[in-house]
């Protein structure tokens, strides 16, 4: 029986397949990123979209969702930068290079790469939210000219908690994009912006007639960044959000994920703000 | 249409079983009836009703011997095709990794008997849940594909019924291969039988039936249109969508949240919730795990639950959530309701919460009334 | 070089405020400039100016004592910097240096304060864009006390 209408697996959408850890390091000191192979001779590709998910499994442990965060025009490898918060996460976090761990996925929507074209992209992300929007980054800065003006507003806990900050820079020399970051606390040794995310809009030039917003981050640093977006006169529909719920079998089954309607796992997660805009206020939805 | 007595409903049974169908069928087991595994139609509730109130359930002596004199006991026939428990692989170390393995037992072929009208609805609606736009559950189509459906109308309802207010019932319009409407006065005891697939052609075809009279008809059709006149509880469904979606703050949730126990009950005995989770269990030794899928239910804390915390820590949130999805969401998802009007939920509640009463409470406070109007 | 009424006019804080106002508030301006780390104000200070910020990044620190020196937030081009001018008694609450070197338009609070009990009407807008600013930045703080990012 065709169980897979999607077409993004090849096996058994409940089964994970055998994946090789290439590499493994932490990025700061509770965030790591893993680099993951296939663990065969036969020569496969990884194939996925900017946004997706997959469901990293340890033996023996259980599943966790997890965003990609690297290039997908690379197809050998795969990355998840993983913030160690729960059982399964912390068990992957102390894999060793040659583990072999479980992958199901790709899975969910991604964001949205074609229609942004020839628009202004603004990206406000926050905390590990940077993961995720990474490979829409690699996306627009490799086509470039496909784009209007590209900002990236980071915010981040302190400045310790920087993701990528040897990535950041070199983006920053090399390409044509305008990146803050701010933190929300530092030091006297910190040379950079202090405050919420938010506030790195007072920096930036948006025309809002021309300009899609790509949002990532724990759902309340969203909700202030919609705001603010909306504020500044973005439309709902022009605004993109990635949510998070629990997703068990990230196949639209098993219903843990629902969010009103939709089901993050499948609908989502990244979600144009127009289409939870009614929802987005309700509490404990 | 034919007729059949209870002789040739017996042949039936044997005839699915040779076939090498498990023949499943209501039995009464612990108070109660509930669907299993049966042998012939000795098995079956012979002389047994049920008297069910929000809260309550009780078996009772009919003063007949009926087959099928029950409404419905707190199974319904999800348990068969999206079983309670359920292996999906298990895997052994391997080196540095693991290596999966499926379990090789053959996809049990099912006939069931005695399906209500509610209930076949309810596989509908659960056919469209385990068959998204994206992908296919295996293990329930398996089992789907080559199910047998022997329905039975409804001659009586229970008090806690009311689908007719949800359009699916009390009798059974298409989708089984063979219905039943089984009729008891002064001419007898006998079946009146319509088929409606090819296997149930088939089958009907090896039976000793007649061709039911125009009287044996309007017995059938008589003794349905009772259960349908003695039904006492409705639901209005009409913006119902539209009325809880605008209804997240109402009230009336929290004062359900001081009544409702968290308990999970409406959820397991619904024929429709479909949530479940998945769990690794590890053996001692470290090196052999399973993953197992099993009900799941959104009134568990654990349900909503993130790395940062639960999402619907509150009883009032998960009422809602569950009510909220049943009526109004599920419409969305799924292109219908996720309520069957079977009355399960309101009979199996340990404190007789009744979702026709609530959603009429929400539909009635003042503010919608206006909406109504 | 530009007057400071142009320079004024151009800045989002002053964005579409009536000339006459405009003119007004001149009158207390003054150009200033702070080198690296130097320092603008100090906590318990008199607050006697506040300034808009036209080019360079300003860091308010808070002195906490055993916590050492917390940086809450940085202020940049376009943003204005104190607001303890316009509340009795007119002290700073945090200490104010600049991150890098800064180029601003400082406006005198007294002289401020005068024109604006001369004219409420003028009064009035004034409050009302520091009001807005105050919002923005209670709302930060709150943001920030949410500690959103963090581990749990």
């Amino acid at each position: 029986m065709d169980n897979n209408k999607s077409g993004l697996m090849k096996l058994d959408p409940m089964t994970p397949e055998a994946v090789k850890v290439k590499k493994i390091f932490w990025e700061t000191e509770d965030v790591f990123t893993i680099e993951l192979v296939y663990d065969s001779d036969e020569k496969r590709e990884f194939s996925y979209k900017p946004g997706q998910f997959n469901m990293l499994y340890a033996f023996g442990v259980g599943e966790s969702a997890i965003s990609i965060s690297s290039d997908s025009s690379k197809k050998n490898s795969l990355l998840h930068t993983i913030h160690k918060v729960g059982y399964v996460t912390n068990v992957l976090s102390k894999l060793k290079k040659g583990d072999i761990i479980g992958l199901r996925g790709p899975f969910g929507s991604s964001w949205p790469l074609e229609e942004a074209k020839g628009k202004d992209i603004c990206i406000i992300v926050g905390g590990i939210g940077l993961a995720p929007l990474r490979p829409s980054i690699y996306h627009i800065l490799k086509h470039r000219k496909q784009y209007g003006k590209f900002v990236l507003l980071y915010g981040a806990r302190t400045p310790r908690d920087i993701l990528y900050p040897v990535e950041l820079e070199s983006w920053r020399k090399k390409y044509d994009i305008q990146i803050e970051v701010t933190v929300d606390r530092a030091d006297s040794t910190w040379r950079g912006h202090v405050g919420v995310v938010t506030t790195l809009l007072n920096y930036v030039e948006l025309n809002p007639e021309k300009t899609m917003a790509m949002v990532c981050g724990p759902e309340i640093m969203m909700k202030y960044a919609v705001d603010e977006l909306i504020k500044h006169g973005v439309t709902e529909k022009e605004i993109y959000v990635s949510l998070e719920r629990n997703m068990k079998c990230a196949l639209g089954f098993c219903g843990h994920c629902q969010y009103g309607p939709s089901f993050v796992c499948k609908d989502g997660p990244v979600f144009s703000f127009s289409k939870v805009t009614d929802i987005f206020e309700i509490k404990e939805l | 249409m034919k007729t059949i007595d209870k002789s040739n409903l017996d042949k039936i049974i044997g005839i699915l079983k040779k076939d090498g169908y498990t023949v499943i069928g209501p039995i009464v087991k612990d108070g109660a009836i509930v669907y299993d595994e049966i042998e012939s139609i000795n098995d079956l509730p012979v002389g047994w009703g049920d008297e069910q109130e929000a809260g309550s359930y009780k078996l009772v002596k009919r003063n007949d011997d009926s087959l099928f004199g029950y409404v419905v006991g707190p199974q319904s026939w999800k348990k068969f095709l999206f079983p309670q428990r359920m292996k999906l692989w298990e895997a052994g170390r391997e080196g540095r990794g693991f290596k999966i393995n499926h379990s090789d037992e053959p996809v049990p072929k099912y006939a069931f008997l005695g399906v209500r009208s509610c209930e076949l609805k309810a596989i509908f609606i659960q056919d469209k849940v385990f068959n998204n736009d994206m992908y296919t559950d295996s293990y329930y189509n398996n089992v789907r594909n080559n199910i047998f459906i022997i329905s039975v109308n409804c001659t009586q309802s229970a008090s806690t019924c009311f689908c007719v207010s949800m359009k699916s019932g009390p009798k059974a319009k298409d989708g089984f291969d063979i219905s039943l409407t089984e009729v008891i006065n002064k001419e007898g005891h006998y079946f009146v039988l319509d088929e409606a697939s090819e296997k149930g052609k088939e089958l009907t075809e090896m039976l000793d039936a007649q061709t039911a009279t125009e009287q044996q008809i309007k017995a059938a059709d008589e003794a349905i249109a009772s259960a349908e006149l003695s039904m006492k509880r409705s639901m209005n469904t009409a913006g119902i969508k539209e009325l809880l979606y605008h209804n997240h703050d109402h009230p009336n949730w929290a004062e359900i949240a001081t009544r409702c126990l968290s308990c999970a009950n409406c959820t397991l005995v619904c024929p429709t919730c479909f949530c479940h989770t998945m769990e690794d269990t590890t053996d001692l030794t470290g090196d052999h795990t399973e993953r197992w899928r099993r009900w799941d239910s959104c009134f568990s804390l654990d349900y909503s639950k993130v790395a940062g915390g639960s999402f619907r820590t509150s009883a009032k949130a998960r009422y809602r959530q569950w009510m909220t999805h049943k009526l109004a969401s599920w419409i969305d998802q799924f292109g219908t309701s996720g309520c069957v009007g079977c009355g399960r939920c309101i009979s199996w509640c340990p404190v007789g919460i009744d979702i026709t009463s609530e959603v009429e409470k929400i539909r009635n406070s003042p503010k919608n009334k206006i909406i109504n109007q | 070089m530009e007057d400071l009424s142009g320079i004024l006019r151009n800045h989002p804080f002053m964005k579409d405020l009536d000339e006459n106002y405009l003119k007004q508030i001149t009158g207390c301006a003054s150009n200033v400039a702070y080198r690296e780390d130097e320092v603008i104000f100090k906590e318990g200070d008199k607050a006697e100016k506040f300034y808009l910020i036209r080019t360079g990044k300003v860091a308010l620190e808070i002195n906490g004592r055993d916590k050492g020196n917390l940086r809450i937030l940085t202020v940049g081009p376009g943003q204005i910097l104190g607001w303890s001018w316009i509340v009795s008694p007119y002290k700073w609450h945090f200490e104010a240096h600049a991150l890098e070197e800064v180029r601003a338009i400082a406006l005198d609070g007294e002289c401020l304060r005068n024109k604006c009990d001369d004219d409420p009407k003028m009064g009035y807008e004034m409050l009302k864009r520091f009001s807005h600013i105050l919002e923005q930045r209670l709302q930060s703080t709150r943001m920030q006390l949410l500690d959103v990012y963090k581990r749990v």
